[in-house]
Order: structure tokens, then sequence, then C-alpha cells
């Protein structure tokens, strides 16, 4: 079994890497590009902690092979800030406290900002609906529904110039 | 959780997916959306020495409405499904079943061909598209066949695909007006695979009385099959409670569930009696919408 060449996108830069095909996306992203803030909780694809962003969707990325993200565009939780000012959904998760041990965190923020982008102005329980994927063992989601309030007011409001809402895909 | 060791293709046309598989006989699996074959690799459940990516083969995911019916292409993901027009205003049934299955990152990329051919006892599609009497369309380098879906389900994780064939799309036929189809679905926890899965599908002749009836179940036989003495114990009938409960009552004798983590056998049967109930009052009301 040969590796294989891959290019692709990680949160705007273009990437590199020659890899077994049997090596998963979220292997790559952690173990290849050092990106560990995209975490493996389950493995099983229950969970959602590994979830990203590919070509704009969110996914769980122990359940894509790192050779069929070739071409692909992904953002993962290091490609949300803008340097030190931290994203709309990341201030508003920690404004309101909607984490406690903070391992789900990058999963959770990476699938309320591919919600936000699909429906700017949901309701509760369209929220939590949006994050059914993503497991919290600590915080019974109070405050995680709250934070993504509070980030989707914010990311609506017109004078937020300086924190554009989430594109649909990173290109 | 890592796989055993494969080669990886990614072809860019049918025809080179199809030769593949014929060079590759037995030993190469198609990759789809992967939410079910990298579980199956991870769990070293199944070891095929090459996968072949269909993503990059262009009118695979294709929803079209055409005289035959509903045509949806192998690759159409459950979310694709789920919010295409045409199946939003005039297939309930699927957009019950579409929006039910795992999670949105599953429903993002899990696909209604990868499902079907994965045969999965407790997945949603297969009972869909044996309630509506779909056919499945398979492609191999010989050429194409359908095949009726009350016959590609056959075993457990075991379908009517020959190694060298490539699910290519499912067709859903129109039924005849006045209809109503609904999914019934009782899950443990939000997202799960169902503990029971009812699909129904209801016409109702000139009469009012139901003229012919389709119900598939799922997770409560060896794979989802389709309630053939609840669908006879329907048609003919008034759509009435009496009528629903005799076709749950039969449904009920007619499943073969096992004990598992999701429960008893006693207590499985008596919610397939219920959930068969719940989709045929459903698929009633929105038949007689309909007139």
């Amino acid at each position: 079994m040969t590796t294989q060449h891959i290019q692709l996108t990680v949160n705007g830069e273009v990437r590199e890497a020659d890899v077994e095909p049997r090596l998963l996306l979220v292997h790559l992203l952690r173990d290849v590009f050092l990106l560990t803030g995209t975490h493996i909780g389950c493995d099983t694809s229950n969970c959602g902690a590994c979830t990203v962003l590919i070509d704009g969707e969110s996914a769980k990325s122990c359940t894509m092979l790192a050779v069929s993200a070739e071409g692909r565009s992904i953002k993962t939780i290091e490609g949300m800030a803008d340097g030190a000012k931290l994203h709309a959904l990341q201030q508003a998760f920690w404004d309101q406290h909607g984490l406690q041990c903070g391992f789900c965190t990058p999963g959770m923020i990476m699938q309320a900002s591919w919600l936000l982008a699909r429906n700017p102005d949901p309701t509760e329980t369209e929220i939590r609906e949006g994050i059914a994927g993503n497991l919290c063992r600590c915080t019974g989601y109070v405050n995680i529904v709250k934070a993504i309030e509070q980030a989707a007011t914010e990311l609506r409001a017109p004078a937020s110039t300086d924190a554009p809402a989430e594109p649909a895909a990173v290109s | 959780m890592i796989p055993a060791q494969f080669d990886y293709v990614r072809p860019a046309a049918m025809h080179e997916a199809l030769q593949i598989l014929v060079d590759h006989e037995g030993d190469a699996k198609i990759l789809a959306g992967g939410y079910s074959l990298l579980p199956l690799l991870k769990l070293r459940l199944a070891s095929p020495t090459l996968l072949v990516d269909i993503h990059d083969i262009d009118g695979l995911d294709e929803i079209i409405e055409t005289t035959d019916g509903l045509r949806i292409g192998s690759r159409a993901t459950h979310r694709r499904i789920h919010e295409n027009p045409v199946v939003q205003n005039g297939y309930p049934l699927l957009v019950d079943a579409a929006g039910g299955i795992g999670d949105p990152q599953v429903r993002n990329w899990g696909t209604i061909g990868g499902s079907c051919a994965h045969a999965d006892p407790s997945s949603d599609w297969p009972a869909v598209l044996i309630a509506t009497r779909a056919t499945v369309v398979l492609q191999s380098v010989s050429g194409e066949r359908s095949v009726a879906a009350r016959s590609f389900f056959i075993d457990t994780f075991q379908t009517a695909i020959e190694p060298t064939e490539l699910l290519t799309e499912v067709i859903i036929p129109r039924a005849p007006r006045p209809s109503g189809a609904a999914y019934a679905k009782l899950e443990r926890r939000a997202g799960d695979f169902a503990t029971v899965g009812v699909a129904a599908q209801l016409s109702l002749g000139p009469d009012g009385r139901i003229s012919a009836a389709g119900i598939g179940l799922t997770a409560v036989a060896e794979t989802p099959f389709a309630a053939t003495a609840a669908e006879a114990a329907l048609v003919g009938q008034e759509p009435n409670e009496a009528t629903f409960q005799a076709a749950g009552v039969a449904a009920a004798a007619e499943s073969r569930p096992g004990t598992d983590a999701h429960g008893p056998v006693e207590y499985k049967r008596a919610m397939v009696k219920e959930m068969v109930v719940r989709a045929l009052r459903s698929a009633a009301g929105r038949a007689l919408a309909q007139r």
C-alpha cells in the first residue's frame, strides 16, 4: 500500500502531505499539521468533538479520509480568531460560560458557525437541533445555547463590521 | 481506531469506476459520504483492499421528478433530499425520513445510495423504498438493471448488488392520488438508529376506502422488510382507527425483532403496533387533505 500525495486548503493556507490512504482527516489535522484544536472524542462519528468545515459543510473529521479531502477547503477552530481577536462565537462561549472542561468546545463552535451561516437568526429549538450531533457532558447545553444566541445577535448587527458573518465556504 | 490498510482511487468518470470494480472484483468497496463505510473499516468489520471514491463522478446526486416518479441519484445526501423543493412539496414521507437520520453532520455527508448499499437492518431509507415500492438502479460494465426495493434488501448488510455493480439511483414511483405517506420513528435518544421505524403509504379510491397500501418496517427483523399482512389488512377498508389498529396488530405479528439494548422482543412488538398506527394516522391525514 503506497502513500498518496494530497493538497488541500486548511484555514486559507494551501497544505500538502504524503499520507497513507487509511489516514483519517482528524489525524492529518492533529498529527501532521499539528492543529490540535480539533479534538478526538468518541472516534465513532457520534460525539462531534472533531467537527470541522469541509467546503463550508460541517463534518466529523474522524469520519473522512485525509485522501478524500484532496482539493477541498477545510476550516478548523484555529481558523476562527482574527489574530488576538476572538471570533464572535468564541467570545460568546467565553461570555456565557458555554464550556466547563472545554473538550467539546472546538467542535461545538465549528458546528455553530455552520448553523449561523445557514440560519443567521435561529430559534432556540433550531439551535438545539443544529448542535444535536455535538455532545457536551458538562454544561447541560443551556449556556451553549445562550452563547450561540449571543453570537447570532452580534453577527447580525450591521455595525459589527469587524466581526463579519461566516462565509458559506472558504475558498 | 485505525482501519486496516487499503488503496484508494477517485475515478473521474462512471466507466472508469465500473471497470475498476471488474478488475478488483470482490475486493473493492465504493466510498461516497463515508458515514456507513468508515465506521465499518475502523471497527475492522470490513477490510476491502481498494476504496473507490465516487465523489468526482458527475450526475450521481441529482433529484429529478419525471413521469416515472422521483429519481434520486445515489450520492444525494440526506440533507440535499430533505431540502429539495420537489421533495418538500410532494414527498412528505421523504422529508420525515431524511430529517430524522443521524444528526446535522451525518445528513451533510451521508447519502441515500450509501445507506441502501450498506443495508443496516435499522436504517431508515430502506423502509421508505419498500413502502413506496421503489426501484433501485444498478450499473455495471455490461449495462444497467433495476431491482425492486422489495427484493433488494436480502439480509443484514446484504443486498442484491453484485460486486461489479454500482448503485446509481433510486426511483420512487408516484402513488395514485389521493395518497398520503409518513415515516414514524421511535428512537431512544436524538440521532440514534431507530428502535422501530415505520414507513407507510396509502392511496384512497373514489369510495373513500384504501385502494393501495405500502408499509416498510425497519429495526425489527434481520433486514428492513414489507409488512405484507398489515398491507392486506388495510386494502379495501375505511381509513379509520379500527383499520389502523388491525394493521398494527398484523405488523407486530409479522415482525421478527431481537432483544438488544433497545429493549426486549415483547416491547418491540408493542412498539411496532403503536408506530404503525401513528404512521397510518399521519399518512391518512395527508391523503384526506388531497381530496
